[in-house]
């Protein structure tokens, strides 16, 4: 504090209290109705202070939902995402920065190039490669004259590989990541060349020094990055919706969309409320329990 | 760059590299160059041979009063949306760095609504603004005396899913802010208070232009995401209406390719959304120098 204004404090203290009052408001009232019965629930105006049945309205969301396979999925799929995301993030930059290779521009383009492809400007075409995964496959060998042997070893026709409807499809195309890969380069880059020629002198394999050496030195970068990663492949929404048509795949977020009432339903807002902080409990109690790795990942990644 | 002490080998790397350049070439190359191929040729009904359109499909995009309304939509939705979270978001960060107890309780409440999911956060506003039970509809009626209804008036859906998004913003900008204020050198601010500026002052003309760098990467950030990522928002909210008020661009290239498999338009509007993101990563890398230079 530079000087004594004790006016001040008291108006900015006062003032932060009301701004995160109001940011807290929407979840809030959504707790208040998931503990209130269906008729308190749907009277105008809601009363401010939650009821009593909090624990049989998260029991009735869960099973209209069937929200415990929905939250099994969505750890499986950002899991998934996260992990895989981090493993050939760090396997690239492993063989950017340690090795000398020829053509490493276009790799590095390749890579840098995919931040500006998300997958929503590109949605037609990346559900067709998902639906056929062999599609490329066929394409590529066509140009290539080997059109007519693939065709003949699909039996009756063309070889299909669908991902829809699979942990494999919800996973595998979101698992490429550019800010990741910039940010373990990064990371390597700053590992002193010491290390890597005592290594070499001990005759270490590069394998055994990006295990031994370099994954435990960027251990604390590597929490952040998955804290950050678990949040967005969790919030995943457009993905999950287009690859999954068999409810068995649904996701916890898509399972909660699902119960907003439509305009002519009967509204049961206290169910659908309750199935929403379900749904969005995990992400925000890893945020929560790992703020400051959150807070460090979310700077250095930038992206 | 690369490391002055290197390890030898042909294969090995591009094995490392391998995986991630087949899923980029798999999900991301091949779908990008498919949309360009989509956008600019037609498909035969019969034969399925390719025909060439040329840029046939954008000009019919481009003369649509519905993708023109799209676009002024959208344009409205992400200056609200960036302008809202970012105003927020700085309010927020420069009194968190007022205060000296009870900093880390505050930013524990600023920060988590980062982690709920944008579907999620319309389906939270949607219950707040619904017309008939909603908390704050019920207090804009009965204090103001304004008959709201997103389902019927244009300005109020849009009001609904800017809401929704700036909110779940609203904490990345926070943490940015407030890493930047922290940034700044105590130096300058007891040299301005030194020379008489009161704390007021001190914020507008010391503060806040020493933080511009750090606003101009949020605003690119900001309308990445309000680009990109608030399809969830929509999709649970509004569905785009009424009438294609709150239609934004990323809501309809889904709505023409899955609902109304338009695939040449959709593709055509693919290929345009590209434009719009090379344009603003340009931005932000340009930016990345800036602050390079800045620091040094």
């Amino acid at each position: 504090m530079v000087e004594r204004a004790p006016l001040l404090d008291v108006l900015t203290h006062l003032l932060l209290l009301l701004a995160l009052a109001a940011l807290c408001l929407p979840v809030w009232l959504a707790l208040v109705a998931a503990s209130l019965p269906l008729e308190e629930a749907a009277r105008v105006p809601l009363p401010l202070l939650p009821g009593d049945r909090l624990l049989e309205n998260l029991a009735a969301a869960w099973q209209r939902a069937e929200l415990g396979r929905a939250l099994v999925n969505s750890t499986i799929m950002a899991v998934g995402i996260a992990a895989g995301k981090i493993a050939l993030a760090a396997l690239s930059a492993f063989a950017l920065v340690y090795f000398r290779l020829r053509l490493r521009w276009f790799a590095f383009w390749a890579i840098f190039l995919s931040l500006m492809l998300p997958v929503e400007v590109r949605i037609v075409p990346t559900y067709e490669v998902v639906a056929n995964v062999l599609v490329p496959v066929h394409a590529l060998a066509g140009w290539l004259g080997l059109g007519s042997a693939l065709a003949a070893e699909g039996a009756g026709g063309i070889a299909k590989l669908s991902l829809l409807n699979s942990y494999a499809g919800l996973i595998l195309p979101l698992t490429a990541s550019a800010t990741a890969t910039f940010l373990f380069r990064q990371v390597f880059l700053s590992v002193p060349d010491e290390l890597t020629e005592a290594a070499l002198v001990d005759g270490c394999r590069p394998m055994a020094f990006f295990r031994l050496v370099l994954l435990p030195l960027s251990r604390t970068n590597l929490a952040a990055l998955f804290i950050i990663l678990f949040v967005w492949s969790w919030n995943q929404y457009l993905w999950p919706l287009l690859v999954v048509t068999d409810p068995a795949y649904d996701t916890a977020v898509v399972a909660v969309t699902r119960l907003v009432p439509s305009m002519d339903a009967l509204p049961r807002w206290h169910e659908t409320m309750a199935a929403a902080l379900l749904a969005m409990a995990p992400p925000v109690l890893v945020v929560l329990l790992f703020q400051r790795a959150f807070v460090r990942g979310l700077i250095e990644q930038d992206r | 760059m690369i490391k002055r002490v290197t390890f030898r080998g042909r294969l090995l790397p591009w094995l490392l590299l391998a995986p991630q350049l087949l899923v980029l070439l798999f999900f991301f190359f091949w779908p990008a160059g498919q949309a360009i191929v989509q956008a600019l040729f037609m498909v035969e009904p019969f034969s399925g041979e390719l025909q060439w359109v040329g840029l046939l499909n954008f000009e019919q995009l481009l003369a649509s009063p519905a993708y023109r309304r799209s676009i002024l939509v959208t344009i409205l939705f992400c200056a609200a949306t960036a302008g809202l979270a970012m105003l927020v978001g700085l309010f927020l960060a420069v009194l968190v760095d007022r205060t000296v107890r009870g900093r880390t309780v505050y930013r524990t409440f600023a920060i988590w609504p980062y982690a709920v999911a944008p579907a999620i956060a319309g389906a939270l506003f949607l219950f707040l603004l619904d017309p008939a039970i909603g908390v704050l509809a019920f207090a804009l009626r009965r204090g103001l005396g304004w008959p709201w209804d997103p389902h019927l008036d244009a300005s109020h859906a849009m009001v609904l899913v800017v809401l929704a998004a700036a909110w779940k913003q609203v904490a990345y900008n926070f943490v940015f802010f407030l890493a930047g204020l922290q940034a700044i050198p105590r130096v300058l601010i007891e040299a301005a208070a030194l020379d008489g500026a009161g704390p007021w002052q001190r914020l507008l003309r010391v503060t806040l232009p020493l933080l511009s760098p750090t606003a101009f990467f949020l605003l690119v950030m900001n309308l990445v995401y309000a680009f990109f990522d608030t399809f969830g928002i929509v999709a649970t909210t509004t569905e785009g209406g009424p009438a294609g008020a709150t239609r934004i661009l990323v809501y309809k290239v889904w709505e023409d390719g899955f609902v109304g498999l338009d695939l040449g338009s959709s593709a055509a509007q693919s290929v345009i959304l590209m434009a719009i993101v090379v344009s603003l990563t340009v931005l932000q890398f340009r930016f990345l120098e800036k602050r390079v230079h800045y620091a040094g």
